[in-house]
């Protein structure tokens, strides 16, 4: 009799905590799965299933202070590709990435994903931070 | 059941030791022939395999290559592009782990070839090799007049390549590494893109380098 009640409080306690969950750590869990199928089918082939790149071709998407630095242009990058040097990593890498035209939640989706993996920490990228920096997008 | 039971043990016994003296061979892939030929008085029926024809095509070093100079040696050959948007950089990706694994046993070579001649001059070709890290003479990347890569992909090598201008990046390939033993025959054919295949080709490429020695084919 004891012993069910004690696992009668454990589960009610195991339902708080995981109904407990805020709404922003759900969100992140939804855009960060939903991201990781995108990165499999449209990123992984050329950055790598650890984001390591391929030698001094393509670059590696590990580079954590370059990500944060340019976290308001990434969208673009994802969206329209990108030409031309970039410095990731303390390696010059130059060449073209191709543009992938994705819908801005799947942006959001793939972004967070990325900047979520492979040692970097950068919380969610919502949708609507992706409208906006498409917006201005060079 | 009871009378079954020696002979199961047996079965499993014969079985076992056949495991044991059962030494791995690479099939030969490609058409073969019969053909009948009279040694030393005696009727011998010999089979011929398919095999690479004469080549010549020039590397990331601008010098010339031919069928010739991979005499007595095993290959890997497969068909990519520089600018390849799709499975050329998981292909490579994967191919340095061949390179990096074969690179200083000697008799071994990798022969990338260009299907976009045009754009893949030997200047852009040495800067790719340069870039993925590629030294020396184990990893030669290939370029030549485009009918004659195209043929040796689709006939000797039994690689469909095309060029498509509706594609990404222009062109279709498939992504096979196809590898070749000392007498220049098929003996696979494997997913570049999947490094469990590209796994197994190791283990069959050392399969091949233990293979005795036969006459080879010129």
């Amino acid at each position: 009799m004891k012993f069910n009640i004690i696992i009668g409080l454990g589960l009610i306690c195991l339902s708080l905590i995981i109904s407990c969950q805020s709404d922003d750590q759900l969100e992140f869990k939804r855009y960060y799965s939903s991201g990781s199928l995108i990165y499999q089918s449209k990123c992984q082939n050329c950055h790598g299933a650890k984001g390591e790149g391929l030698s001094a071709l393509i670059p590696p998407l590990t580079d954590s202070a370059y990500l944060k630095t340019n976290k308001e242009t990434l969208a673009c990058a994802v969206k329209y590709g990108l030409k031309g040097k970039i410095n990731i990593s303390q390696k010059v890498f130059e060449g073209q990435m191709p543009a992938n035209d994705l819908a801005p939640v799947a942006i959001a989706e793939v972004l967070t994903y990325i900047t979520n993996s492979f040692g970097n920490k950068m919380g969610t990228i919502t949708s609507e931070q992706v409208n906006k920096d498409l917006a201005k997008c060079k | 059941m009871r009378k079954l039971l020696p002979a199961i043990v047996v079965m499993l016994l014969w079985n076992a030791c056949k495991f044991n003296d059962n030494k791995k061979t690479l099939p030969i892939y490609g058409n073969r022939q019969p053909v009948t030929k009279t040694i030393n008085g005696q009727t011998v029926t010999d089979t011929i395999y398919q095999t690479i024809p004469k080549f010549k095509f020039v590397n990331q070093y601008g010098d010339s290559i031919s069928n010739k100079m991979l005499d007595g040696n095993i290959y890997v050959a497969d068909f990519f592009f520089t600018t390849c948007p799709s499975i050329c950089p998981v292909m490579h990706r994967n191919m340095l782990k061949v390179y990096n694994t074969f690179k200083n046993t000697g008799n071994f070579k990798i022969l990338s070839h260009t299907i976009d001649p045009k754009h893949d001059s030997i200047p852009v070709l040495k800067k790719y090799a340069d870039k993925l890290g590629v030294t020396g003479n184990t990893w030669w990347f290939l370029q030549g007049k485009k009918e004659d890569i195209y043929q040796i992909a689709e006939n000797s090598y039994l690689v469909a390549v095309k060029q498509d201008d509706g594609t990404a990046g222009g062109y279709v390939h498939q992504g096979y590494f196809v590898l070749i033993d000392k007498q220049k025959r098929i003996r696979g054919s494997y997913d570049g893109t999947d490094p469990k295949q590209v796994d197994q080709m190791i283990e069959d490429i050392k399969t091949l380098q233990a293979e005795p020695n036969e006459a080879i084919v010129k």
